[in-house]
């Protein structure tokens, strides 16, 4: 059913001109991958302190309001960069387990931290110590299983 | 022994032989070597975003140091071991890569602009520990680190790819210098 969609963006210009340049998909995977260093450095900077680790001075709610704008940059530039990344090998893509993985853990991740994660960082009575500390974490391991399953469809 | 008979030598081990052609030895370590980059260059990122005053501008650079870079440190570790074997695994060819040797350069010149800050700027950050603006040297500082560190990211990406690769002549004349590729003179 997604087959066709996917066969029709295989024939759309964006994929078909990064398929026929030496350059293109190299630099907009390098855009990709600066931009996955400012998320990774907004992700760890909250999830560390949600553990108890890092910043410890500062509130956790303090640090996700200072490190909201850099997630939503960097996550809104890997859109940017990822649509034509995927639109110039859409077939390959279809019939790959990691772009199925990446692809059902990036909502989940980015919804995570807009709800849970965020809720939890405030001082409210019920955000306890452990609490905090299970939602940081489990935050790094959904970010890193999107990560990995992004690296590993280079591989396949 | 010239650099690149070294590393040739190199090549011809049992264990650069073992992790260049194993299955999924190399992909390990190369993942690694991606994914621990999550960890530090984002926190350095963080780090520079906060020299700049473009962001965390309500911690304390003092802070910032005792407490954020130690996790740098650790993922810069990680990402020394990991570049290591990666180049250990495939000497000769990362050796004359000319990406490769821009990032070595960019990685001196980072060095370089880290000691500097930590020696020369950062004692005295007593006057400005918790300012939002930071001094020039500061600023500087976090400028040349997202710069230098963005080039070293690139670069190294690009290590993959083969535009310019010895094997595959002719290439320039500057290429062929820069990456020091033995090209048989008839």
């Amino acid at each position: 059913m997604l087959l066709p969609f996917f066969e029709w963006c295989e024939s759309l210009w964006l994929g078909q001109a990064i398929v026929n340049s030496n350059w293109l998909f190299p630099v907009i995977e390098a855009v990709h991958l600066l931009a996955l260093s400012v998320l990774g450095g907004a992700v760890f900077v909250v999830d560390l302190r949600l553990m108890g680790l890092g910043l410890k001075s500062r509130s956790a709610s303090e640090l996700w309001g200072a490190a909201r704008p850099w997630m939503i940059g960097a996550i809104a530039a890997m859109i940017l960069t990822g649509v034509p990344l995927f639109l110039s090998e859409p077939i390959k893509l279809y019939y790959s387990d990691s772009f199925w993985l990446k692809m059902t853990t990036l909502p989940i991740a980015i919804a995570f931290a807009f709800t849970v994660r965020s809720r939890v960082t405030t001082n409210a009575v019920r955000n306890t110590a452990r609490r905090q500390m299970l939602v940081g974490a489990l935050s790094i391991a959904l970010w890193v299983v999107v990560a990995a399953a992004g690296r590993w469809i280079g591989f396949s | 022994m010239s650099l690149l008979a070294f590393c040739e030598w190199l090549a011809a081990t049992a264990g650069s032989t073992a992790l260049r052609e194993s299955l999924f030895m190399y992909p390990l370590v190369e993942s690694t070597h991606v994914m621990f980059l999550l960890l530090f260059a984002g926190l350095t990122v963080v780090w520079d975003l906060r020299l700049l005053g473009l962001g965390f501008t309500t911690v304390a650079i003092s802070e910032m140091n005792e407490r954020l870079l130690p996790w740098v440190r650790i993922g810069f570790g990680v990402m020394v071991l990991t570049g290591v074997l990666l180049l250990y695994a495939i000497p000769v060819r990362t050796y004359q890569s000319v990406w490769f040797r821009g990032k070595v350069i960019f990685l001196i010149l980072a060095m370089i602009n880290i000691w500097y800050f930590h020696a020369r700027v950062q004692p005295k950050c007593g006057e400005w520990d918790t300012a939002a603006r930071l001094p020039w040297l500061a600023r500087r500082a976090g400028l040349a680190s997202l710069i230098l560190w963005a080039l070293i990211i690139v670069f190294g990406r690009f290590i993959a790819y083969n535009w310019f690769d010895c094997d595959i002549q002719p290439q320039s004349a500057f290429v062929n210098w820069f990456a020091g590729c033995v090209v048989a003179t008839d």
